[in-house]
C-alpha cells in the first residue's frame, strides 16, 4: 500500500498530542509501518503547530509535504486554511469551526479572514466543518475536542469502530476514558 | 516489544539497555526528552545540571570512576561544553561516555542553526548519526561499546526530525555492565602540557583506527540501485527524504557514522556511479570531505545550506516530480507563538515597555516579550548574555544609559550562565539593573526543575539556591522581589532601581501559569455596559483577550484570572466571573 498521510494542525496547547498517539496506536495495530512527527518547544506557546502521521507498508520521510496530505484534521479554522496547500488534490479536510485570534489579529495589525470554509471548498478540497468545541463541551469538557475530531475522522476510514475503541482504551487514562469515548461518539455521529 | 517511539525516547532506551549508570544534562529543545526518559529508570542516576559544561564534566567524572555515563544537550549547549570536550578527547575515558547533541535545522526553537558535526572533526571524536528511532536506539547502544573500544567519548548526533519523530522500535533488555576499576593514571588523566603532548599523538592514532573501522562497519552501508547515473551520499533525516523520492532507483551510500569518514568506501562508491551527489542539511560537511579526496561531487550548489529539507525539496533538486497542492490564494495572518494567558512575564514586560527601557534579553519563554504589542526586548543572543551585555552597554554609554537600561533573565538561565555576568557587574561596578524573571521552573523546554526550584529531576525535594541571598553575597545591597501581577509594584520597583546609584537586582517572582500546582482565579469577563472600546487592555498582548464589535472580549476557556488587564482598564469593565 502507498503511504497515506494525515496532518493534524492547530494552535499550540490544543492537545494534538493525544490525537496523534491514538492514530499511531491504531495504525500500528493494523500492521502498518507508521511515522509520527511532532513539534516541541517554542511553537507550543500558542503558535501554529502541525503533527504529521504517515502509514503504509514502509514509510521513509517523517514529514508530509505540499500536495501530499490525504487528510488535514484541524482544531481551528484559520489553521486549516493555512495548511491547505499540503492537501492532496481532492483530499479531505476535517475541521473544527472554532476561531482563535492570532496575536496580529488581537493587536489589530490584521483581520481574521471571513468565509474560510467556502474559500477552502472553492479550491476543490472536500471540507467537513463542525463545531467540535460545542460537542466536546456537551461530552463534558472543552479539552475533549481532540476526540471529537478523531471521531469525525473515523468516518472516513474503512476500519471497524471497535479498533478505534481499543486504541482509545489503550491511550487514554482510565479516569478520562468515559468522557473521551463520549466525545468520540459525538464526533462520529454528529 | 515493537512499539512507536520518539527518537529521543528510543535513544534513551538504547542508552539504558547499554547499561548507562550516570546521566547529567541541561534541557534544550530538541534534546530534552532523552534525559527526561532516562530519569524514569530507577537503576540510573539522572540529574539536571546547571549548564552543559557542568553536565559534561559530571559525565566525565562518572566515566573516570568506571561507569558508563551520558550527557545530552542541544547544539548551542555544546558550545558551552566545548571546553571540557576538546580535552576529554585527549584523556579518553574509563567507563564508556556518550554525548548526545541535537541540532535544530529550521530553528523551530533555537537562536541559530549551527551544524554540530564540525565539533566531531575539530575535537577529533567519532560521531554517529541516526536517521530514525530504530537507529537512535541501536546507535545509542553501539556508542558505549565504541567509546570503550576506542577510549574516547562518542557523539550521538540527533536533529529535530529524528529527535521528535516517532517510528517503530523493537526494544530489548538492559545489559549488566560491570563498572571498570578506577586506577590512578596521571599521564592519561592529568592534562598538563607535558602529559597532553604525549596524549595528542594517541588521539591521532585513535582517529586513524576509527577511520579503518568506518570502512568495515555496517553503520555505513551501500544500498544498491537500478540506475547508476546518480549515486547519493547521505545520512540522518536527509536519507529518509532521499528514500521517499528515489526508492531503490539510485544507489545510496548511507552513513551512520559521519566522523571519521571511510575514504575507500567513498572512493569505491564514487567510482561505481556516473555522478556523485551529497544530500545533507546545513553545512557542506560530508561534501567538503569528499572534495578533499579530489572527487567530483555535487552538493551545496544544488541543496540549500539553511533550513530543513523535505521530500519535495529533494525531488526538485534531483529533477524528479514534485507534489503540489492548492493554497487558499490570499495572505493569511501569521500565528507566531505568544506568552500564555496568565504568563507572569507579561506584567513585567508591560512595565518595561511603558517605561521605554532598553532591554537586553536572554533565552527562554520571555524572548516572546520581543513580539508586538509588548515589543520590550532589544537584544537576544545566548544563555546569560543579558547580564554580561547590560554591563558592557552601560560601560559604553555611562550614567545616562544606566537610568533606562535593564537585563532580563529567567531563573534557570540565570543559574546556567547569568551568575558569572552578575559577578562581573559586582566586581567591575556598573550601576546596572538586572531583573531575574523567576517563574520557578525551566519553562520553554517543558518544565524542568533547576537549582532554584528545590526539586530534582524526579520531582523529589533537593537543594535550593536562594536567589536573594546569592545576589547579596555577591555584593548587591539592592535586591528586591516584586509580584509581576501587580503593575503598580513593578512600576515603582523599576523606577527606583533604575534611579539608584548602585547596581541592583529585581526578582520578578511568580510561578509559570502552566504549572500543575498553580491555582488560578476565576476568569474575567467584560461588562459591555462599562467597556468603551478604548483598547487599553489590548496593550498587554494576552491571547485570552480579543476585540469584537467595538468591545473587548475575554475567552473564558483561556483566561486564568491574573487580573493584569483589569489594572489597565480605567472603566472597571473587566470583572471577575466569580459570584459576589
Amino acid at each position: 500500500m502507498d503511504t497515506k498521510n494525515i496532518m493534524i494542525v492547530g494552535v499550540g496547547g490544543q492537545g494534538s498530542l493525544l490525537a496523534s498517539k491514538l492514530l499511531g496506536h491504531l495504525l500500528l495495530g493494523r500492521g502498518y509501518d507508521v511515522k509520527v512527527s511532532e513539534v516541541h518547544g517554542m511553537s507550543q506557546r500558542g503558535g501554529s503547530v502541525v503533527t504529521y502521521v504517515r502509514y503504509g507498508d514502509k514509510v521513509a520521510s517523517p514529514v508530509i509535504d505540499k500536495g501530499e496530505a490525504d487528510y488535514i484534521v484541524s482544531f481551528e479554522l484559520l489553521e486549516a486554511a493555512r495548511w491547505l496547500e499540503y492537501l492532496k488534490p481532492g483530499g479531505q479536510v476535517v475541521t473544527s469551526t472554532q476561531r482563535i485570534d492570532p496575536m496580529p489579529v488581537i493587536t489589530g495589525a490584521a483581520a481574521y479572514p471571513e468565509d474560510l470554509v467556502e474559500k477552502m471548498k472553492a479550491t476543490g478540497a472536500q471540507v467537513d466543518a463542525l463545531d467540535c468545541l460545542a460537542l466536546a463541551e456537551r461530552a463534558g469538557s472543552a479539552k475533549a475536542t481532540n476526540l471529537v475530531l478523531m471521531g469525525r475522522l473515523s468516518r472516513y476510514f474503512d476500519l471497524p469502530e471497535d479498533a478505534w475503541q481499543r486504541s482509545l482504551e489503550a491511550m487514554v487514562p482510565p479516569q478520562f476514558l468515559e468522557l473521551n469515548q463520549k466525545a468520540f461518539a459525538l464526533g462520529r455521529s454528529a | 516489544m515493537k512499539r512507536l517511539m520518539l527518537g529521543n525516547v528510543a535513544a534513551a532506551r538504547g542508552l539504558y539497555e547499554a547499561g548507562v549508570a550516570v546521566v547529567s544534562s541541561y534541557p534544550g529543545t530538541p534534546s530534552t526528552e532523552i534525559t527526561e526518559e532516562l530519569a524514569k529508570y530507577d537503576d540510573v542516576y539522572s540529574e539536571w545540571a546547571p549548564n552543559e559544561k557542568v553536565a559534561m564534566e559530571v559525565a566525565f567524572g562518572a566515566s573516570l570512576a568506571g561507569k558508563r555515563s551520558f550527557c545530552g544537550m542541544k547544539h548551542v549547549g555544546l558550545n558551552v561544553a566545548a571546553d571540557p570536550l576538546f580535552t576529554v578527547s585527549y584523556t579518553g575515558v574509563n567507563g564508556g561516555m556518550v554525548i548526545a547533541v541535537a541540532d535544530d535545522a529550521g530553528m523551530h526553537s533555537s537562536q541559530n542553526e549551527q551544524d554540530s558535526r564540525h565539533y566531531a572533526r575539530s575535537a577529533k571524536l567519532p560521531m554517529l548519526e541516526p536517521s530514525d528511532s530504530a537507529e537512535a536506539y541501536e546507535f545509542a547502544k553501539r556508542a558505549f561499546a565504541l567509546s570503550e573500544q576506542f577510549d574516547c567519548p562518542v557523539f550521538l548526533k540527533m536533529c529535530t526530525r529524528v529527535a521528535h519523530s516517532q517510528s517503530v522500535v523493537e526494544t530489548g533488555e538492559r545489559a549488566n555492565v560491570a563498572a571498570k576499576p578506577y586506577e590512578k593514571d596521571v599521564a592519561k588523566y592529568v592534562m598538563t602540557p607535558a602529559n597532553a603532548i604525549r596524549r595528542h599523538p594517541l588521539v591521532e592514532e585513535r582517529m586513524a583506527k576509527l577511520a579503518a573501522f568506518a570502512e568495515t562497519t555496517e553503520l555505513n552501508r551501500v544500498e544498491e540501485g537500478s540506475d547508476r547515473g546518480v549515486g547519493i551520499v547521505t545520512s540522518s533525516t536527509s536519507y529518509q527524504y532521499v528514500k521517499e523520492v528515489c526508492g531503490d532507483r539510485f544507489p545510496i551510500l548511507k552513513l551512520g557514522m559521519i566522523w571519521p569518514l571511510p575514504e575507500k568506501k567513498i572512493r569505491d562508491f564514487a567510482a561505481s556511479v556516473e555522478k556523485l551527489v551529497v544530500v545533507e542539511e546545513l553545512d557542506s560537511f560530508l561534501e567538503t570531505y569528499v572534495r578533499e579526496l579530489g572527487l567530483a561531487v555535487t552538493g551545496k550548489e544544488l541543496f540549500p545550506p539553511l533550513g530543513e529539507f523535505s521530500q519535495n525539496l529533494v525531488a526538485e533538486k534531483l529533477g524528479l516530480s514534485v507534489h503540489t497542492g492548492k493554497a487558499l490564494g490570499e495572505p493569511l495572518p501569521p500565528r507566531p507563538p505568544a506568552m500564555c494567558a496568565g504568563c507572569p512575564h507579561r506584567g513585567l514586560f508591560y512595565t518595561l515597555s511603558k517605561n521605554k527601557c532598553t532591554v537586553l534579553g536572554d533565552i527562554g519563554c520571555y524572548t516572546l516579550g520581543a513580539a508586538p504589542p509588548l515589543g520590550a526586548i532589544d537584544m537576544t543572543l545566548c544563555m546569560g548574555a543579558s547580564v554580561s551585555g547590560v554591563h558592557g552597554y552601560n560601560k559604553a554609554l555611562g550614567a545616562e544609559s544606566e537610568k533606562r537600561t535593564v537585563a532580563v533573565i529567567g531563573d534557570s538561565t540565570f543559574m546556567h550562565s547569568g551568575m558569572t555576568g552578575l559577578a562581573n557587574i559586582a566586581y567591575n561596578r556598573s550601576n546596572s539593573t538586572v531583573i531575574i524573571l523567576d517563574n520557578s521552573i525551566t519553562g520553554m523546554t517543558g518544565h524542568q526543575q533547576n537549582p532554584t526550584t528545590g526539586y530534582n529531576i524526579k520531582g523529589d525535594p533537593a537543594g535550593r539556591i536562594d536567589l536573594e541571598a546569592l545576589c547579596r553575597a555577591m555584593g548587591f545591597s539592592r535586591v528586591r522581589v516584586v509580584d509581576p501581577y501587580d503593575l503598580d509594584e513593578c512600576d515603582k520597583a523599576l523606577k527606583e532601581e533604575l534611579a539608584a546609584d548602585e547596581p541592583s537586582v529585581i526578582i520578578s517572582r511568580r510561578p509559570c501559569a502552566l504549572l500543575k500546582y498553580v491555582r488560578h482565579g476565576a476568569p474575567l469577563r467584560v461588562n459591555a455596559d462599562k467597556c468603551v472600546g478604548c483598547k487599553a487592555c489590548m496593550r498587554i498582548g494576552c491571547p485570552a483577550l480579543s476585540f469584537r464589535d467595538g468591545k473587548a472580549r475575554v475567552d473564558e476557556t483561556l483566561c486564568v484570572g491574573c487580573g493584569v488587564c483589569a489594572q489597565l482598564c480605567k472603566f472597571g469593565a473587566l470583572e471577575s466571573t466569580k459570584e459576589g
